[in-house]
């Protein structure tokens, strides 16, 4: 190491050494909001995990003793109209809502990528075709077309993802095709033809990689964007079928008794509000984070 | 006319052919005029060709045509031979095979800065080049890619092998890029302004360099640059383009001592020179012209002090020494110059 001067310094300078994930971390770690919406997400992630073994009651079972009950020391978040507990429903909900979040958006993803991938990178009649359809699915509202799909498929959970992740397909298909029109004409990807590399090679090593990295702020978006479709599919009885706990649900009966038990709206409510809050908090610190112009 | 050139040549000279390229035209959809027109190179063993000329005058999409990385959408070859030790492609029907292609064909560019895929780390590029033609196992591949480090001068070759291209500088990603052109011991190297970006000090390293390879592995080098200075240092023979044809070929010495077309004696004119300090440099009066506003005939004339009425009609490429041809109606110069005082 010590005869080798130049390599020596070299290596000794931070600035030189810092690898790129180092740097990403460093600026989202200075990222305040960006902090927080981690610790949101991470917070509801972990109540939905834990939700089989933490000590709340059945989130089916009623009491017809305890209907529309205030918060109370037996029941933290008061009770609905039949004397189901609103904590353990809300805990439980947050399974359907960061579920259908995280599949819808990687339904998205999965179908939105190559196919945006594809029609960046050969252009012509494969892109033509992609781009028209996928702005046909762009004309509808995205709400709208994943309802209309989600009534078509038939009310479920299952379908409500399903129908969610179609509809977010076209945003995936545009931003892909975007960045791989940008990144294929790189140099190091005229390189990499010139080295003789056949062209899946070349997407699956040379572009894919980069352009990952708004596709992933993109994602972390959408699953808020998602999460609230899923809530309003739910609430219009096209999601999550009851008796199973969603928030979209809950809030659907508790707005009949916004009078008598508002609890029963509002607990969900923040819900909805704090992690759709958190994604979107995330996201944006992704994307400073990942934007290299202010590295 | 330009076959019979590189046919009397091939002739007359020893040395083994490496590549040769003859009539390549090609233009761009939508255009009217050819941006390469009946372009003819050779290249043989242990040479190094330069093809020199300024911005738009045609020589990079002369290499990406050799390349066949040409977007086949957008650039009609219309006609081209290419010759590869014997082996025999037409441009205009098909591109030079993927399978050659960084094989026994390399090429490093001219942005050495963007040219390395960001994402991945040196050892894994150089080892994907290896590991495309070769086969082999992907330790092995690692083993020959740090051997190519060395040989290239990095220091501290293994350590560098896992880092990823912005911790390395210019010149060493230049070096990287050129073991990367090497992994698979090509026998052609086409070099489109290698040293274009990089500073006059490491400019003189990189060019070292190739010429070091060069005597080691005897392969034939094709080298794209508008500096003359480069040419000058490295060059064996010359082929200066204008408007997408070649002007003058020749033998650096001739270029440079004897130049004959009116072109080449303007760019050696405006080089700057430490022997005659003081006066103004000598120009090249007006631009090129668009593609579009090609004159018919010598396509210099626009600008050409000794242009006449001979110049509407295409001069040939005719010899006016030994390995030196001349595309102008009034070469050799010194008789036709002459005449008319």
């Amino acid at each position: 190491m010590t005869d080798a001067a130049p390599a020596t310094r070299i290596t000794a300078d931070p600035v030189l050494t810092a690898r790129p994930e180092n740097r990403v971390w460093k600026k989202f770690r200075s990222h305040k909001s960006a902090l927080f919406g981690g610790c949101l997400v991470a917070f509801f992630v972990l109540i939905a995990l834990a939700a089989p073994i933490l000590p709340i009651p059945d989130p089916m079972a009623t009491d017809w003793g305890a209907v529309r009950k205030a918060p109370s020391w037996d029941h933290w978040m008061g009770t609905d109209e039949i004397g189901r507990d609103v904590m353990s429903r809300m805990i439980w909900g947050a399974q359907a809502s960061l579920l259908a979040g995280v599949v819808s958006v990687g339904i998205a993803v999965l179908l939105g990528v190559p196919l945006g991938l594809v029609a960046g990178y050969f252009g012509g009649w494969t892109d033509a075709v992609i781009s028209r359809c996928t702005e046909a699915l762009l004309a509808a509202p995205f709400l709208i077309l994943a309802i209309a799909l989600a009534a078509f498929l038939g009310p479920s959970l299952t379908n409500a993802m399903i129908a969610i992740g179609i509809s977010a397909t076209p945003i995936f298909i545009r931003l892909t095709r975007g960045q791989v029109i940008n990144i294929k004409s790189e140099d190091y990807v005229e390189s990499a033809h010139a080295i003789g590399l056949p062209t899946p090679r070349i997407l699956s090593r040379y572009i894919l990689p980069n352009v990952l990295p708004p596709i992933l702020v993109q994602a972390t978006l959408t699953i808020a964007t998602a999460i609230i479709a899923e809530a309003s599919l739910s609430f219009l009885g096209l999601g999550q079928q009851p008796p199973a706990p969603s928030w979209g649900s809950m809030l659907n009966t508790a707005k009949n008794f916004l009078n008598q038990a508002p609890w029963m709206a509002l607990w969900p409510g923040l819900s909805i509000f704090f992690v759709v809050l958190g994604f979107n908090l995330l996201g944006d610190g992704l994307r400073d984070a990942l934007d290299p112009r202010e590295h | 006319m330009v076959a019979t050139y590189s046919d009397t040549q091939q002739d007359n000279l020893p040395g083994a052919e490496l590549l040769s390229l003859t009539g390549l035209s090609l233009r761009f959809r939508g255009q009217i005029n050819d941006v390469v027109d009946d372009v003819a190179l050779e290249v043989r063993r242990g040479e190094v060709l330069c093809v020199v000329g300024e911005s738009g005058c045609g020589k990079s999409v002369t290499s990406m045509a050799l390349m066949g990385l040409l977007p086949a959408d957008s650039a009609q070859i219309s006609s081209g031979i290419l010759r590869i030790e014997g082996e025999e492609i037409d441009l205009s029907s098909q591109t030079l095979p993927v399978s050659m292609r960084g094989n026994r064909v390399a090429m490093i560019f001219q942005e050495p800065m963007t040219s390395l895929n960001p994402a991945f780390r040196i050892g894994d590029q150089i080892g994907e080049a290896i590991l495309r033609h070769q086969g082999g196992t992907k330790p092995a591949a690692r083993a020959r890619a740090q051997d190519l480090l060395q040989r290239v001068g990095i220091a501290n070759p293994a350590q560098r092998l896992d880092e990823y291209p912005h911790q390395l500088s210019g010149g060493m990603r230049q070096r990287v890029m050129i073991a990367m052109a090497l992994a698979n011991d090509p026998q052609i190297l086409i070099a489109d302004e290698p040293t274009t970006a990089l500073d006059v000090t490491i400019q003189a390293q990189i060019l070292d360099l190739i010429r070091d390879l060069r005597d080691e592995t005897g392969m034939g080098t094709i080298m794209i640059t508008h500096d003359l200075g480069v040419v000058a240092e490295i060059a064996d023979t010359v082929a200066v383009m204008y408007g997408g044809q070649v002007v003058e070929q020749g033998p650096v010495a001739e270029i440079f001592d004897n130049p004959q077309h009116p072109y080449t004696i303007g760019l050696m004119s405006a080089m700057p020179r430490l022997d005659a300090p003081g006066g103004r440099l000598a120009i090249v009066p007006g631009t090129v012209p668009t593609i579009a506003n090609m004159p018919e005939g010598c396509r210099f004339r626009t600008r050409c002090a000794f242009a006449a009425a001979a110049c509407v009609a295409r001069p040939a490429l005719v010899p006016v020494a030994p390995d030196h041809a001349v595309a102008c109606h009034f070469a050799p110069l010194e008789t036709h110059v002459a005449v008319l005082a």
